[in-house]
């Protein structure tokens, strides 16, 4: 079989009660924003991305935001199939160029809410140079990283967010590099508003989405998710409740706590995650210095 | 757009104000010799129409910036040479499976890697038609002057919004430094094409089914059609595909779109070439010097000709078969490199024409002498086909 159609999973006569449930109540209250011809999914049972993109399309409905005026562009890899289930102005591009491609799109036509909602290796990986230079800019969009520390589509790599000694099917022996602190990348960079939750927060990530949704700027959000298929099974989390319930235990919020102090670390003997919401200061956009240096060469100019 | 008139021009500002004249408000790139003037320029002239200037992290960034103005509804173009060139090719892959409409000017510098940055070559022909990969179709402009640097640029922008690609727009270093007479045409008497928008409502719109032309309709982001766009091989809706059927398909139609309208989209230019036993094809800044070794080899008696492309991608195919049918013996391909349209060129003749390269590495242009010189050794059998 070559693929796999929604439709096979399931019998007629539960396609039938559906189809009736449907037009009677809609499947689900955020109908509105999903593509339902592409569900189901393909991302794997205990997964966090469910939690987190049913989290950002919450904010979306609680924000009044609407699929028309709401663009999301991802890259490439799990979380980079999160924009072909929306039914919005969705791209899926190039491994590592979300970015990018969200400064092109929202400079070009300022009136779309874009999100770019892509994986820790797409961001920060190929994509690393792309992050910091956007939050520099304070383009005005959000970022929303998914991290799962490793390359998940691709069978479990290690990734630049990796703790050290883990196993990963590249760092078989255990791992060895220094990983990223993603909030202290992201506030270092000029980010304008910067939380670390896991998919465990939901309220809380509901929160912190709405806020960076109408708040102008570069925003950045990391939220890490349980990966049993790829990353926790061989890090002793072998599901994804066992990964929710160690979310659970072991993280703290600290709301303001310095971003450069809260990388994730193996050696800490209570294996704390900070997480909570660190920056949230007001700059102005890369639209809005542009806008007043282009005035003042108009005037210059003569021009109107 | 600049008020209509005779200036006095560099080819890389004559580029800039084409790109204006078409319309073009939104520009990404990094700078590198020798294109840089064209950033320059863009960035000066933004603020009087409003337009975006962006200066990216690299080139990478660069052509994906504007191809996300592009779906953002602005006709956005993007400026380089030969290793940033290098690095859109990732993108310009992006852009040809999302038939995202825009312009990239490469400016040939010496190669590889790093090699020449101010000095011409003409060493990237192929890879603009086969740098990125998988199979694609593409446009590939190749300006002689400044004056073609603005007329082309236009061109270029009209092409790639009728037929929803990135085009190139393949310039060097000699013609992009040249500075040259350009008459600004009123804007009245300048033909711009804008991307065909769908008739049908956002609920029965399929964003990637073509019309007749094989072109499909484009709807912007923020119009409400809830476009989705991928990379990845993808159906009519814009849903990806693994199903080798749709593969088929897609890559088909991109192909084809450019294949089968290539009647609308080729250009060349012909020089004496009726009674011709020997044909000059020539392109770029070597078109000038190649121009002139015609006229002072027919003074000399040789029966020369010249072809030059003007589109270089689509190739003019038919009509070198057609010139190698009826008694053209002799192709000589003059090119800033060892040799790349001469494979063209000697494909297309179908075998009834003998083809030969007058190659260089770099750094300058043939001198016309050194073209005539080798016209003189063919008509004597004294150098060898390309390939011995």
């Amino acid at each position: 079989m070559s693929i796999r159609k929604s439709r096979d999973w399931f019998s007629p006569d539960y396609m039938e009660q559906r189809s009736k449930k449907e037009s009677a109540y809609g499947l689900h209250p955020l109908d509105c924003y999903l593509r339902k011809d592409r569900i189901p999914h393909i991302w794997c049972p205990g997964c966090g991305l469910g939690v987190i993109l049913n989290s950002y399309l919450r904010a979306l409905k609680n924000s009044d935001i609407s699929p028309k005026e709401t663009a999301v562009v991802s890259g490439i890899g799990c979380t980079g199939r999160t924009a072909g289930y929306l039914d919005v102005d969705s791209f899926h591009v190039t491994h590592g160029r979300a970015i990018p491609f969200a400064t092109g799109l929202k400079i070009g036509n300022r009136e779309l809410v874009t999100t770019v909602f892509s994986g820790d290796g797409d961001l920060f990986a190929i994509g690393g140079n792309h992050f910091i230079h956007a939050a520099r800019r304070n383009v005005d969009f959000n970022v929303i990283c998914v991290n799962n520390f490793n390359y998940g589509m691709t069978g479990g790599q290690a990734a630049p967010t990796t703790p050290k000694k883990a196993q990963t099917s590249t760092t078989p022996w255990g791992g060895f590099e220094q990983p990223f602190n993603l909030p202290g990348v992201a506030a270092g960079s000029g980010a304008v508003y910067v939380a670390r939750w896991t998919a465990y927060h939901v309220e809380k990530m509901i929160e912190s989405m709405e806020e960076a949704l109408n708040k102008k700027g570069f925003c950045f959000i990391e939220v890490l998710s349980p990966c049993p298929t790829g990353y926790g099974r061989k890090v002793g989390l072998k599901t994804g409740m066992e990964t929710m319930k160690y979310y659970k235990e072991n993280s703290k919020i600290k709301d303001g706590a310095d971003p450069t102090k809260v990388a994730l670390d193996p050696d800490d003997p209570e294996c704390e995650i900070i997480v909570g919401k660190f920056v949230d200061k007001e700059a102005p956009t890369y639209q809005d210095e542009r806008g007043e240096i282009f005035d003042q060469a108009r005037n210059e100019l003569g021009v109107k | 757009m600049m008020k209509p008139g005779t200036y006095f021009m560099e080819g890389n500002t004559a580029c800039a104000e084409g790109a204006i004249a078409a319309g073009c408000t939104f520009f990404a790139g990094y700078p590198i010799t020798p294109a840089s003037e064209i950033l320059e320029r863009m960035a000066k002239r933004f603020p009087e129409f409003h337009g975006s200037y962006l200066q990216m992290e690299d080139e990478l960034a660069s052509i994906t910036a504007i191809l996300g103005a592009s779906w953002a509804g602005r006709k956005a173009m993007t400026a380089t040479s030969g290793p940033g060139f290098s690095l859109m090719m990732e993108n310009y892959g992006l852009g040809l499976m999302t038939e995202t409409p825009c312009v990239i000017v490469n400016v040939m510098r010496g190669g590889p890697s790093t090699g020449l940055p101010t000095k011409v070559a003409q060493g990237d022909v192929n890879q603009t038609r086969w740098g990125t990969h998988g199979d694609v179709g593409v446009v590939v402009y190749v300006p002689s002057s400044p004056q073609e640097m603005f007329d082309l640029t236009i061109k270029a922008f009209n092409t790639s919004e009728k037929y929803r690609l990135p085009v190139v727009v393949l310039s060097d270093e000699m013609v992009s430094h040249m500075t040259e007479k350009v008459d600004i045409p009123k804007k009245e008497d300048i033909e711009i094409v804008e991307r065909k928008k769908p008739e049908e409502p956002p609920e029965r719109s399929l964003p990637f089914c073509p019309d007749e032309d094989l072109v499909p309709p484009m709807a912007n982001a923020g119009e409400g059609y809830s476009v989705h766009v991928t990379g990845l091989t993808h159906d009519e809706k814009g849903h990806p595909s693994i199903d080798e059927e749709t593969q088929n398909k897609l890559v088909t139609r991109l192909i084809d779109k450019i294949r089968k309208n290539a009647d609308d989209i080729l250009e060349y230019e012909e020089y004496m070439v009726q009674d011709a036993d020997i044909i000059v094809v020539a392109y770029g800044s070597v078109y000038r010097a190649a121009r002139e070794a015609v006229e002072i080899a027919r003074d000399k008696g040789i029966k020369a000709g010249l072809l030059r492309p003007i589109t270089i991608w689509p190739f003019p195919e038919d009509r070198i078969y057609d010139l190698a049918k009826n008694g053209t013996d002799n192709f000589l391909v003059a090119e800033i490199n060892f040799g790349q349209i001469v494979f063209e060129v000697e494909r297309c003749t179908g075998g009834a024409a003998n083809t030969y390269l007058a190659p260089r590495m770099g750094g300058n242009i043939h001198t016309p002498e050194e073209i005539v010189d080798r016209m003189e050794a063919i008509e004597e059998g004294k150098i060898p086909d390309f390939k011995e």
